[in-house]
């Protein structure tokens, strides 16, 4: 059972200091209690009450570094409940058994794209080793890999070979994905020696739980698990067992991030592939690795991980600028909504079906939806029209007529005699009746 | 040292909802732990697929699609070769034709097709609306008088309308009622306590908590859906343990990432391609959340997710 804050406030100077960075004792408490900070923050905490809770105040789960990447580190299992804090992260899988692997690492920069304000690629690459292959050629595809710049996860389980694919790759971030319950000593070694994150993988959970045990016991708790290939359904199980360990059931030995490669659970299927790839990133896979990362997998799978992991008390915003949709120019009609992202995007498809060219507006109104944002003050006629002049709208786009929501049409008459010269045009109500409402105003002034 | 694994199984369940008359017949829901957790206690029923068919045909633009459904010329033979799709269980008829902004036929006409699709699938049937809510209203009393004793799953009630739904079509008709509400569990609660004071008993309905695609404000899907299924199985609430049943297929259809061709994104690729990971992808990502059965279009789309369905159990 978690300590509670008061049990914790006990241990503190209560001088109310705030070199911990919370303004109160109480308040370091309460966030310590919730394991959103370590105890050692605070300098005058005696080591012995430090020794005596930081094993009890630890975070549920660790987060592990790769490189600039963070994984794990959750304090719940449902992002309602408070939020998600590290997204998963993608990977292409290549093994030196496949023919084509030289070609596949060719094509792991083909999708790198910028979607609210997140770069959306490949994080990583995993090279995977086969027994039957000779070492060179691992090392060469390693030595291939290297030269996409991305953090690499060798699946190497042989000490010897996993050393030397160490020492080629060592001046980038690395997983040495290899440990399992026969060769943990030894591969141990090679990762504590290098200072990477090592993954570790066994028969079942019972044996990989003991690997673990073992592996903290020599010292590393930088780990990551490999939930297996067993089957989708051990793979799902083990992922959402290992989560709920540890953050429901406090048994740190699994407070670990999850690697999951839905290639070996689905070869060659990459339908089903998108789909565990989904799955996994709803559910608790911290590092997904598949086949291929085409676009038509990308666009949905990397929408759905933004998505997921927004703080649900932070709404997501787009960047206030001006977006020109179906090939605008600076003689297409301007048409102005809110910075939500979802008002965005729904407004932004919705015009682009219709195919009639329009300068969508987005201006600074606080991330909420149109109401909410002209009920705060931050979508009003003077924030529209200060955003207007700001950004030199009148010097760059020659149309002078303005599309507002249908929900704030009050602010039409406002506008008008705020902004001299534009035609201020109430749009409807709700974003599906805006392809009519734009092909008729389109067909009316042609 | 082994590990201790502490299963969730709840003392509550979803209900069971069972629609589609004797020997056609298929359940909903049922289950006493959270969505796919079938390695804490098998699930009373696997999550459903079906398949949508809109009475305006299937998209012809889609090479997987007119590949699939050639030769297949009017609604009731492309609703048989749905039901015959690999991996369906239901058929869910969009009655698109109904549009007041489109087509406008005449609810008769609609229900014609509604009889006719039956008589030609083996499978249960559920008909879908237009998503204008008064012809929907006048629409879907109609169907739910010709299909007397049929079982068939009308989607959808809302707050404008369920009164007349509710006490037509499940009172007087004996038929199944979705209710539909906006990506909220406050809204889906209190539409499943209205349509219960009106006498409507919650085993014959499910809900429809709304859908999106992936990207587009999924989160509030995914939250709603968890919160709801916490409700229901942690605090047994009864007005939240309807199935959840979700159209994903008109979701992922939709979005610029599958209407775009190839010539307008040439890196994006087929855009038949595009579709069809749009709707796994969403469709897996509402599985896992809560979804006890969606619908789909394409066929692709329908084996992979019953696929990865069975996988799981």
């Amino acid at each position: 059972m978690a300590l509670k804050g008061l049990d914790i406030f006990k241990l503190t100077p209560k001088k109310n200091c705030k070199e911990c960075g919370s303004p109160t004792c109480m308040a370091f408490s309460m966030k310590v209690a919730q394991g959103s900070v370590s105890i050692d923050k605070c300098p005058y905490m005696s080591q012995d009450a430090i020794d005596k809770l930081s094993e009890q105040t630890a975070p549920p789960m660790k987060t592990i570094k790769v490189g600039d990447y963070s994984l794990g580190g959750e304090t719940v299992m449902f992002r309602h409940d408070k939020t998600f804090v590290s997204r998963c992260l993608y990977a292409v899988a290549v093994c030196d058994g496949m023919e084509d692997a030289e070609a596949r690492l060719d094509k792991v920069p083909q999708v790198d794209y910028e979607r609210i304000g997140e770069r959306m690629h490949v994080e990583m690459v995993a090279v995977d080793h086969c027994d039957e292959q000779p070492a060179d050629k691992y090392l060469a595809l390693v030595e291939k890999a290297k030269a996409l710049g991305r953090p690499l996860i060798l699946g190497v389980e042989d000490a010897d070979l996993a050393a030397k694919a160490v020492a080629a790759a060592k001046e980038l971030p690395l997983v040495l994905n290899g440990a399992n319950e026969t060769n943990y000593e030894a591969m141990n070694k090679v990762a504590t020696e290098a200072g990477i994150v090592l993954g570790v993988s066994a028969a079942s959970l019972d044996a990989l739980y003991d690997t673990v045990a073992k592996l903290e016991g020599l010292g590393n708790k930088n780990l990551i698990l490999d939930v297996g290939a067993a089957s989708i359904k051990d793979a799902f199980a083990g992922a959402v067992k290992i989560r709920r360990a540890a953050l429901k059931n406090n048994d740190r030995t699994f407070g670990y991030p999850t690697y999951v490669n839905v290639a070996e659970l689905a070869p060659g299927n990459s339908h089903m592939q998108g789909a565990l790839a989904s799955l996994f990133t709803t559910r608790y896979g911290s590092v997904i690795a598949m086949d291929e990362m085409d676009y038509a997998k990308a666009l949905p799978l990397y929408g759905l991980r933004q998505n997921l992991f927004t703080d649900p008390q932070k709404p997501m915003r787009v960047t206030p600028g001006i977006y020109p949709l179906n090939g605008a120019d600076e003689n297409a009609i301007c048409a102005t909504t809110v910075d939500f992202a979802l008002t965005y995007f729904v407004v932004s498809g919705e015009l682009e079906r219709s195919g009639v060219p329009v300068n969508l507006l987005i201006s600074d109104a606080g991330g909420y939806s149109v109401l909410t944002s002209w009920a705060a003050g931050k979508f009003s006629a003077n924030t529209i029209a200060n955003f207007l002049k700001e950004n030199d709208i009148e010097g760059k786009i020659k149309n002078r007529t303005l599309l507002i929501p249908g929900k704030v049409a009050v602010l039409k008459g406002e506008l008008e005699a705020n902004l001299p010269g534009w035609e201020i045009v109430v749009a409807p109500k709700e974003a599906v009746q805006l392809v009519k409402f734009l092909k008729d105003l389109a067909a009316s002034r042609a | 040292m082994p590990f201790t694994d502490k299963p969730q199984v709840f003392n509550a369940a979803i209900n069971a909802l069972s629609f589609g008359e004797a020997g056609r017949e298929i359940t909903l829901g049922g289950s006493n732990v959270y969505p796919l957790y079938a390695f804490d206690a098998p699930l009373a029923n696997a999550p459903r697929v079906g398949v949508e068919v809109s009475d305006l045909g299937y998209e012809k633009a889609i090479p997987g699609l007119a590949a699939f459904y050639a030769g297949a010329e009017t609604i009731p033979e492309q609703a048989a070769r749905a039901a015959a799709m690999p991996g369906a269980e239901f058929v869910c008829l969009k009655l698109d034709s109904a549009d007041p902004n489109g087509d406008n036929a005449p609810v008769e006409d609609c229900v014609a097709t509604v009889k006719a699709v039956y008589e030609a699938i083996d499978k249960p049937l559920v008909v879908m609306g237009c998503k204008n809510v008064e012809k929907d209203t006048e629409l879907l009393v109609k169907v739910a008088e010709a299909m007397q004793g049929k079982s068939v799953l009308l989607m959808s009630a809302r707050e404008e309308d369920y009164k007349t739904l509710g006490a037509s079509a499940v009172l007087a008709y004996g038929q199944k009622l979705c209710g539909e509400s906006a990506v909220d569990i406050n809204l889906a609660k209190q539409l499943n306590v209205l349509m219960s004071q009106l006498g409507v008993p919650a085993v014959s309905t499910v809900m429809n908590l709304g859908s999106a695609a992936a990207g587009y404000g999924f989160e509030y899907v995914a939250s709603t859906m968890d919160r709801v299924k916490s409700a229901a199985l942690t605090q047994n609430d009864a007005m939240l343990q309807m199935p959840v049943i979700t159209p994903v297929g008109s979701e992922a259809w939709t979005v610029k990432e599958a209407l775009l061709e190839e010539a307008d994104e040439p890196e994006w690729g087929a855009r038949e391609e595009r579709g069809i990971q749009m709707e796994i992808i969403t469709a897996a990502a509402c599985l896992a959340s809560g979804s006890d059965a969606v619908i789909l279009r394409h066929p692709e789309s329908v084996k992979t997710i019953s696929e990865m369905i069975s996988a799981l159990l």
